[in-house]
């Protein structure tokens, strides 16, 4: 049952903000498993991302 | 279609799920746990890898000598070593193929040949590894788990169906906290859900691989095994006193894999080897492949090289699935937010209760136009 789409969020608006979360976070599952030091540091970063975006959204999206 | 298989997967997996969850949490920590409440043992040559060649390290046959001594009757299983500290393990039992409860690990100083301790089971924490592995239900236990995992997994992908007409009218990240609790657990239930996506999907799959170790194991030592051991497929079961030297063993091993070091050794009758061989598993010489590992086969009474052949993809995928799983190979930032992502599970397992629980005579029909209204429409009792 589609219905034309009315204004609304198109699918690659609703799911940039996820996509990239999990791209990053997938780099970081992957990065610290190839070695140490630096690796380890990306993985940080990578699964930070949806932390950060949680913690974006209650300062900034909250109403 | 989607919204009632997110329902249902969901209400199936969610309770057993919050227990890995929960379980899960401490284990993340265990390293640390354990370096806390229990005593470090001071070794003989600190940082000195039993895994090694190292001048000093005693052979393994002295080692194996003393832990049978302290266990008379019973035959080796399994030795296992560190690449960091001189510390390894000998498990034994009353028989090769004694099931895992019956195993009795020591450890060892390799630079001293001291004990330093048997292995503690009664702890909280291997109460919580317990519950978490197979709910103290052995094999079955595993696999029920493992079902569980799978319809996480599936729960998981019809929340990402949902997701897109849910937030058609509102923007990423939106939390509608002021006007119900029930559209403040809708948002945070949606947000949450979807930025551990890949965390979540990835802990869920390698769970679920790690739930068919046992027959991943049997696969491979049917198989692979096997045909590798054909030439001693006829003889009887090796005697543990006809069993040679692990040094000379160990020795014709590294000539064959030269530059690895071994993990583990797995003695004749287990479910790690054949009948006749000492299954020798090297790991891999980098970070990338050290998990990955290379059973080198030797005779286990004359000390004669068989074959050595890298373990087969399933098993690589089992290698690979339990750092992916356990979020311990990149330092305690990566469990902190391991642990975070967890809790964000947690919240999402929780909230789904509850959304469930506060519109649950409502119909389906009403439920889908809540999910397409982003939340607005909402049910009525």
């Amino acid at each position: 049952m589609k219905r034309p789409a009315k204004r609304g969020n198109s699918l690659r608006a609703i799911f940039a903000w996820p996509l990239a979360v999990a791209v990053l976070s997938t780099l970081g599952l992957v990065s610290a498993l190839t070695g140490d030091g630096w690796r380890d540091a990306v993985s940080w970063l990578g699964l930070g991302a949806p932390v950060l975006a949680v913690a974006w959204a209650i300062k900034a999206r909250r109403t | 279609m989607w919204f009632l298989v997110h329902k249902w997967t969901s209400l199936i997996c969610t309770l057993f799920l919050l227990m890995l969850c929960l379980t899960g949490l401490p284990l993340i920590f265990h390293d640390e746990i354990d370096y806390f409440t229990e005593e470090t043992p001071r070794f003989g040559m600190p940082g000195v890898g039993s895994s090694g060649e190292t001048p000093g390290l005693l052979p393994f046959d002295a080692i194996l000598a003393r832990a049978l001594a302290a266990r008379p009757g019973e035959v080796p299983v399994f030795m296992a070593f560190d690449n960091d500290q001189p510390s390894m393990t000998v498990t034994t039992a009353p028989a090769a193929d004694s099931p895992a409860a019956a195993m009795t690990i020591q450890l060892f100083d390799r630079s001293t040949g001291q004990p330093t301790g048997e292995v503690d089971e009664s702890g909280v924490m291997h109460f919580l590894l317990q519950l978490h592995t197979d709910m103290f239900l052995g094999l079955p236990g595993m696999l029920f788990l493992g079902v569980m995992g799978v319809l996480f997994v599936v729960a998981i992908v019809s929340g990402v169906v949902l997701y897109a007409p849910f937030m058609r009218k509102i923007d990423f990240g939106t939390l509608r906290v002021s006007r119900s609790t029930r559209l403040k657990w809708l948002d945070y239930h949606n947000l949450l859900g979807i930025v551990a996506l890949a965390w979540a999907t990835v802990v869920g799959v390698t769970g679920v691989i790690n739930a068919l170790a046992t027959p991943i194991m049997q696969l491979w030592q049917m198989g692979e095994l096997a045909e590798m051991t054909r030439a001693y497929a006829d003889k009887e079961a090796l005697p543990p006193s006809r069993y040679g030297s692990l040094d000379k063993a160990m020795a014709e091993a590294r000539k064959a894999l030269p530059g690895n070091n071994p993990q583990f050794i797995a003695f004749p009758g287990g479910a790690f080897s054949s009948k006749h061989h000492y299954a020798i598993f090297f790991q891999g010489d980098t970070p990338l492949t050290e998990r990955l590992l290379t059973p080198a086969l030797v005779d286990a009474e004359t000390g004669a090289f068989t074959v050595a052949r890298p373990m087969p993809w399933y098993n690589q995928a089992l290698a690979l699935s339990q750092p992916l799983h356990f979020g311990d190979y990149g330092g305690l930032p990566l469990k902190v937010l391991w642990a975070v992502l967890d809790l964000f599970t947690i919240v999402v397992l929780g909230s789904g209760v509850y959304l469930w629980l506060g519109k649950r005579r409502t119909s389906t029909e009403a439920h889908v136009r809540e999910v397409e209204s982003g939340g607005l429409a909402v049910p009525a009792e």
